[in-house]
């Protein structure tokens, strides 16, 4: 039985093991069950949005019954939710919490900006290094153009 | 070290140790007979966009090596007009030749196709991104007519702005110990992320909008071009171009050193005046024929022939 949870972050629907991705920029919830690929796992996935968040307002929240995200996996979500937490689940009790953090290079998830990039004309999985993780700023392995703030646009 | 399988992509991947490296073999290639070097090698030459020196230099360096030249053709005739993907036309190619010079209108074509052939592909123009084989002979070049590299002064004048052999040439420098001014009109500046890649390698720069007192200072002085489609009104690029038009009497008046050496990686449009062409200062004529040993030594490295 799940024990009588007091943490109200994780009072949505208690997993007995998993991952819980908590404080997630509201807005960019779905975007990261996109990006993980949760839609074509076999777990069952449960997405909260519109919680009430400590400090920045509302948040979104991502519970994934049955799976413990890689590091490789969480660290995908970095650009997009670059303050979420990551909760590893066992038997109701959070085991480690991951901050995520930007890998040194970012792979097909970001489209490069520049039009006339090879990555643009051609099926190619984009690679981008990450020069700055805050704020993160990245330069196409292909084209080398560098791109940062509203110019990082997500495939 | 550049060694046999490796693809040459851009300036960006290479060391000050690295570039010396290519700089003391394309200076053995001058010096030595290697008629034989690379007999039974083959060179597919693929320019899918217009390109005459560059072309001619990349087979000239085969050919004097004892090696042969495939050539793809131009787009108009190649399998491209049938509507064939980059990819596949690199897996075909790579299997007629053992290296391939690529210049492609797209920006990282010269890298996928590197990930792509299973053999050396050596940039010779992506887009407006890199041009490496240029900047490596500018700097054979520099080498060259200055004895070295480390603690000169270089400045770059014209279109700052769009020119990529300035961009690449700035980045390579930033790999040694150069101070760096960039002499143009404030429309053509240096881009501003340039200059903050340089200020992170701690890099001595100046920005500046007057060529005549920046003169002195130099030890090279690196000329573009400055094309009238960069601006809208006739009227201003005529007076852009008049202001910064290098001549003799513009040399003099600036107090040039007499060891200042001006490169241009041509063709030139009057931004540089015949009137030098038979003075010391000259060397950009020298500049473009020492294409032919650093694709020399770039090619034999590529190939372990070195």
């Amino acid at each position: 039985m799940p024990p009588e949870n007091s943490d109200k972050e994780l009072s949505v629907a208690a997993i007995r093991d998993g991952t819980v991705i908590d404080h997630i920029q509201n807005e960019a919830t779905f975007k990261v069950a996109d990006i993980l690929n949760l839609d074509t796992g076999e777990e069952v996935v449960l997405v909260g949005m519109n919680l009430p968040g400590s400090k920045a307002g509302r948040k979104g929240l991502i519970k994934i019954d049955g799976r413990e995200l890689t590091l490789e996996e969480v660290n995908k979500i970095a650009l997009i939710a670059p303050r979420a937490t990551v909760n590893i689940i066992k038997g109701y009790r959070v085991v480690e919490k991951r901050k995520v953090q930007l890998p040194e290079q970012v792979e097909g998830i970001v489209r490069c900006i520049n039009p006339n990039c090879v990555t643009n004309k051609q099926s190619v999985t984009t690679r981008f290094d990450v020069l700055e993780s805050s704020p993160p700023s990245l330069r196409c392995v292909y084209c080398e153009r560098t791109v940062s703030g509203a110019d990082i646009i997500l495939k | 070290m550049l060694q046999s399988g490796d693809s040459v992509i851009s300036i960006r991947d290479f060391d000050s140790e690295e570039i010396q490296q290519v700089l003391s073999v394309a200076a053995r290639m001058e010096r030595e007979d290697n008629r034989d070097l690379m007999r039974g090698k083959i060179l597919a030459t693929m320019f899918l966009e217009a390109s005459t020196r560059t072309k001619l230099s990349f087979m000239s360096a085969m050919l004097r090596l004892g090696g042969e030249v495939l050539d793809f053709g131009d787009t108009e005739h190649s399998s491209f007009k049938k509507g064939e993907s980059l990819s596949d036309a690199i897996r075909i190619v790579s299997g007629y030749c053992d290296v391939i010079a690529m210049r492609h209108p797209w920006e990282g074509a010269a890298r996928l196709a590197a990930q792509i052939a299973g053999l050396p592909v050596i940039n010779a123009g992506d887009g407006a991104n890199q041009h490496p084989t240029q900047t490596f002979l500018d700097l054979y070049t520099i080498q060259k007519v200055r004895g070295r590299i480390d603690g000169l002064s270089v400045g770059f004048v014209g279109d700052l702005k769009y020119g990529r052999t300035v961009h690449s040439l700035a980045t390579a420098l930033s790999r040694f110990d150069c101070r760096q001014i960039f002499v143009s009109p404030p429309t053509l500046r240096i881009p501003a992320g340039l200059l903050r890649e340089l200020e992170e390698a701690g890099v001595r720069y100046e920005v500046s909008e007057d060529l005549v007192s920046a003169i002195s200072k130099l030890d090279i002085l690196y000329c573009t071009r400055i094309q009238r489609e960069r601006f809208a009104d006739s009227l201003e690029y005529e007076r852009t171009k008049g202001a910064y038009r290098l001549d003799l009497a513009l040399l003099e008046r600036g107090g040039a050193r007499d060891e200042l050496r001006i490169m241009h990686p041509l063709p030139r449009v009057g931004e540089l005046s015949t009137d030098l062409d038979d003075t010391p200062y000259a060397v950009y004529f020298q500049q473009a024929r020492n294409g032919v040993p650093v694709r020399q030594a770039l090619l034999s490295l590529v190939l372990g022939k070195e």
